[in-house]
């Protein structure tokens, strides 16, 4: 029995195509504790969602999975569908990334909130409408009585994803998994949003994974971040200590991605060279090794572990700062994303 | 994954800004596409059966040109190393008659099949292109044609036919005529969802006209779904034609199809099975096999769709 | 309910074209009295006073101008023989919808069933023998299913039992009489094959669609976001999966409509009934213009009226067309 409410060891997850075998996930493993934040972020097809959907046995039947999942105690790799969907919305909730699509257009908010209800409580339709009202209201939506009747297409991209957050709250779990929950909503919104998702966990005292490729989303919110390339974990850590000492040239070029407003005139956009390698078959080295630019013959050979950072301040167990880089005690001295080419010409390439 | 099935394109020009695999990728999405094709065993079974029938109906009248309407003396017969599918009430070899039928068929659904292409990729071009009250007039007229069954159309049109010298040849274009509104609406739907993406936006921002963006770059990106219904065109051109020739209208003899020698064996049907049995099934099996791979070509080329198995 | 009285409005006004559409196609057709031209004996009085009749005498548009004034009121002209077209076209029709009609709840019912369970079980061997059936009679022509069920099921067995079990020629017994309670299983017994034979050559195309588009729904967001509400595998797929893939899948079976009313012509003359169909392909042999345009005036009206159900059945099953 271990603390943690969501515990992932060594998992592997392949995806058969016609190209080939995808090796999606490769090796990655991490904790979270109860009402803990952890950020995921990573370029996209780094395996955020795999993991995630890995997480609630959501992933495609292409899939082969090793390794181990533990919600709660409980292994997810090894349950049966139907014991799956008594851990699915009770212990273990999702949030999509895309609001629009991912309510079924045919049936009202309320409808859909009501089955998430009823799907785990006794409860009447009557009782389940009333708690559904609740539920809307605490996710800030006006005139919840209302609006209950309204299908999909009658709410916003934000009210959506806030009816989608009431869903996830509907029976009290324990971790929330959050896949990019506002990259497809207007900038505006987007903090609104997130204070949601905020005040939800305050109340339903769950943790959560908040998986994005913006580390300004991250910033206020988690507690941890993994940064994830390739299908691999390659830093991880506190917040402050992957913000301010990264020890990995990857996150150092994520960080040189976002532009700083308290620091516009000296730190311009910076973006990473280059695209993520195909997952295809198998690599040898660093998968960052083409991009990177403190390459060094050792980098092409051998593929770094995830490592303790020797000049870590923090050492608490589960939290301590790991790095998957040859040099990663260089790195970590060196000022943020200093080592990419100043990029303010190449606007264009940016890669998402 | 969205994969984007193309023409092979010059790359080089200047107009083909397309982000969407208007490039090189094309040759390998052939073979890609090519590869899909062959390890689809029912595409292969089809592609096999069709081959089988059109040698054999091709080696039949080129050995034997005259054979399905000699009458050998051997009435009734049963199937034997002689005559291999028997022979009818009156004489005449049957498996002559069948291959026969099959190119007679054949004939009529190719020239089905391209009148189709012609037709219906132009509508569907012209309405999905240029919208507006020319979509509005062209899918007005495609929803009256629809409006009748094509069945009924045949029969009532079916009278010009019987008695005319050409009688095939007329066939043919009456099933054509009413044969292309599938693939016309179905390129409007492409050309409607193509005509907003950017590499058209592109070529038209550096100065394209319509008839190159067209033909460069919107026929180029339609050509799985026009393949595809082509195919699936000639399997249905078969079907009707064999139908209205059970019906006794269209082809008379001495033509021979398919549908006929499924007619004239229907009298015997219970004491001379061979006559009914025979006919019947090469009807069912090139049919068949044209949907084998028509079906095939789909999910090899447009594997998005998952049309009937994935 | 605006929506069904605009859908309304349009349906009548393709119902117009439709009617210059098919008056054309028959005026193109053939000359009714080709034949009585041919036969030099035929007094040319006699043949003036027959064009007359057939108003072929009149110009085109005053032709057709005649012709819709009457049908509007139902009254669809005289056959060749002299008779009133309306009530044989009732009588006729009334034979062939009840084919029809219960052909297409069965095949509605069995492409759904075939189509979910094939989707289910994909790539299976139940999915392979339900797509290789559904292909087989996709491309077998409704006369051959006919005349196959005829000759080489329903009689080797009537031969085996020594009466007749199944029957194979005919709407009724020609001598059945009495209240239509006790003719019912007549009827039933005659509809057997008939309905069989519609069914194999309706159902196979919409259980291929039925399938493919469950399988488009089964990565989709919502049906993701349902099965991490912790919903029961049944529950997604009737209420989610089934429900939205139900969709498209009205709009295609009631498109199919014309086709169903096309094999029924087949299917009439494989197993000699006196139907529509049979009806309208001797009126076409007689050059019998006026049964002939009765005929395809009302198959338009059902698939116009079946195009409406169709529209209205979308606008109830998808919330976002009958709110807007
Ligand atoms: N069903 C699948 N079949 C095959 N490959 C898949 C499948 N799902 C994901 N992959 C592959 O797994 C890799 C990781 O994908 P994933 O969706 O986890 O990326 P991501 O980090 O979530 O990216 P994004 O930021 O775009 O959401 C990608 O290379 C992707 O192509
Ligand atoms: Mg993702």
């Amino acid at each position: 029995m271990s603390e943690n409410i969501l515990s992932i060891q060594d998992l592997n997850v392949d995806f058969q195509t016609e190209a080939g075998v995808v090796h999606a996930i490769r090796g990655v493993s991490f904790d979270l504790k109860p009402q803990e934040v952890i950020g995921i972020v990573g370029e996209s097809g780094s395996g955020k969602s795999v993991t995630s959907l890995a997480s609630i046995g959501l992933l495609a039947r292409s899939a082969t999975t090793t390794g181990t999942i533990l919600i709660d105690n409980q292994s997810v790799t090894t349950m049966s569908e139907k014991e799956l969907s008594n851990l699915r919305g009770t212990t273990v909730a999702m949030i999509f990334q895309d609001p629009m699509t991912s309510l079924n257009p045919v049936y009202t908010i309320g409808w859909q909130i009501v089955e998430a209800l009823r799907a785990h409580q006794k409860i009447s339709k009557k009782e389940a409408r009333v708690e559904a009202q609740r539920l809307l209201e605490l996710v800030g939506i006006p005139q919840a009585e209302k609006r209950l009747d309204n299908y999909p297409h009658e709410f916003s991209g934000g009210m959506r994803q806030r009816a989608v957050i009431a869903i996830a709250m509907a029976n009290q779990p324990k971790v929330i998994l959050a896949d990019e929950p506002t990259t497809a909503l207007d900038v505006t919104v987007q903090a609104q949003v997130l204070q949601t998702l905020r005040t939800a966990l305050e109340i339903s005292k769950a943790a959560l994974v908040l998986i994005t490729h913006d580390l300004g989303v991250i910033a206020g919110f988690a507690d941890r971040i993994l940064v994830m390339y390739a299908g691999r974990v390659v830093e991880s850590g506190l917040v402050d200590e992957i913000f301010y000492r990264p020890a990995m040239p990857y996150t150092h070029g994520l960080l040189g991605s976002i532009p700083s407003i308290d620091s516009v005139s000296s730190v311009r956009l910076r973006q990473i060279p280059g695209s993520p390698p195909t997952m295809v078959g198998t690599h040898t080295g660093c998968p960052f090794a083409a991009r990177c630019p403190l390459r060094k013959e050792i980098c092409l050979t051998e593929e770094p572990e995830l490592k303790l950072v020797a000049a870590s301040t923090n050492s608490s167990i589960g939290s301590e700062h790991r790095s998957a880089c040859h040099f990663a005690d260089e790195v970590v001295e060196m000022p943020v994303a200093s080592m990419f080419p100043d990029s303010s010409e190449d606007f264009s390439e940016e890669s998402k | 994954m969205k994969t984007n099935v193309t023409a092979e394109t010059d790359v080089k020009e200047d107009t083909d800004l397309d982000s969407s695999g208007m490039s090189g990728e094309s040759r390998s999405q052939w073979a890609l596409a090519r590869r899909r094709f062959f390890h689809d065993r029912l595409a292969i079974f089809g592609l096999i059966i069709f081959s089988l029938i059109i040698i054999g109906s091709i080696a039949e009248i080129v050995l034997n040109p005259s054979g399905y309407q000699d009458l050998t003396g051997d009435y009734n017969q049963a199937p034997s190393w002689h005559h291999l599918f028997g022979t009818t009430t009156i004489g005449i070899d049957l498996f002559s008659a069948c291959m026969k039928g099959v190119l007679q068929d054949l004939q009529i659904a190719l020239i089905v099949s391209v009148m189709s292409v012609v037709l219906g990729t132009t509508v569907g071009a012209l309405a999905g292109y240029y919208g507006g009250k020319l979509d509005t007039f062209l899918m007005r007229l495609v929803d009256l044609i629809l409006v009748v069954p094509g069945l009924a159309i045949l029969i009532v049109l079916s009278n010009q036919i019987s008695g005319k010298g050409n009688a095939s040849l007329y066939l043919a274009f009456l099933l054509g005529a009413l044969s292309w509104t599938y693939i016309a609406r179905l390129v409007r739907a492409e050309f409607l969802s193509l005509r907003e993406r950017t590499f058209v936006e592109a070529a038209r921002a550096l100065g394209a006209d319509n008839r190159r963006i067209i033909f460069r770059h919107l026929i180029p990106n339609c050509i799985g779904t026009i393949t595809v219904n082509a195919t699936l065109t000639i399997a249905g051109a078969i079907l009707l034609e064999s139908t209205l020739s059970f019906l006794g209208l269209g082809l008379v003899p001495p033509e021979v199809s398919l549908g006929m020698l499924v007619q004239q064996g229907e009298e015997a049907a219970t004491t001379q099975w061979w006559q009914f049995a025979f006919p019947a099934s090469i009807l069912l099996l090139i049919i068949l096999s044209v949907f084998f791979i028509g079906d095939g070509l789909q999910s090899a080329l447009d594997p998005r769709k998952n049309r009937a198995r994935s | 309910m605006r929506f069904v009285i605009r859908r309304l409005t349009i349906s009548v006004f393709i119902l117009f074209l439709a009617s210059i559409f098919v008056f054309l196609l028959v005026a193109f057709s053939g000359d009714p009295l080709a034949q009585l031209k041919l036969d030099p004996r035929t007094p040319l009085a006699t043949l003036q006073y027959r064009r007359h009749l057939l108003h072929l005498d009149l110009p085109l548009w005053e032709r057709y101008f005649y012709w819709f004034s009457h049908a509007i009121r139902g009254d669809l002209g005289n056959t060749i023989a002299g008779l009133p077209v309306s009530p044989q076209l009732v009588s006729h029709m009334v034979i062939t919808l009840r084919m029809v009609l219960v052909a297409l709840v069965f095949s509605v019912i069995i492409a759904i069933g075939t189509g979910v369970i094939s989707a289910l079980y994909r790539g299976k061997f139940i999915d392979r023998t339900i797509t290789f059936t559904n292909f087989f009679f996709l491309a077998t022509p409704v006369f051959v299913t006919g005349l196959f069920l005829k000759f080489f099921v329903a009689l080797p067995i009537n031969q085996h039992a020594g009466k007749i079990l199944i029957y194979t020629d005919g709407d009724q017994s020609p001598l059945a009489d009495g209240s239509f309670f006790h003719r019912l299983p007549d009827y039933i017994g005659h509809m057997i094959l008939p309905t069989i034979t519609l069914i194999l050559a309706t159902y196979a195309t919409w259980s291929i669609y039925q399938r493919s588009t469950l399988l488009e729904t089964m990565d989709l967001d919502h049906v993701l976001l349902a099965r991490s509400k912790g919903l029961s595998r049944r529950r997604v797929l009737l209420r989610h999966m089934l429900r939205n893939a139900l969709i498209p899948v009205t709009t295609v079976i009631a498109l199919d409509f014309a086709a169903l009313l096309g094999g029924a012509v087949i299917t009439e003359t494989v197993y000699s009934w006196n139907g529509m169909g049979s009806w309208f392909l001797e009126g076409v042999g007689n050059l019998d213009v006026n049964i002939t345009m009765a005929y395809l005036l009302v198959t338009a009206v059902f698939v116009i009226v079946f195009n409406l159900l169709a529209d209205i059945a979308y606008a109830a099953l998808d919330p976002r067309i009958r709110l807007s």
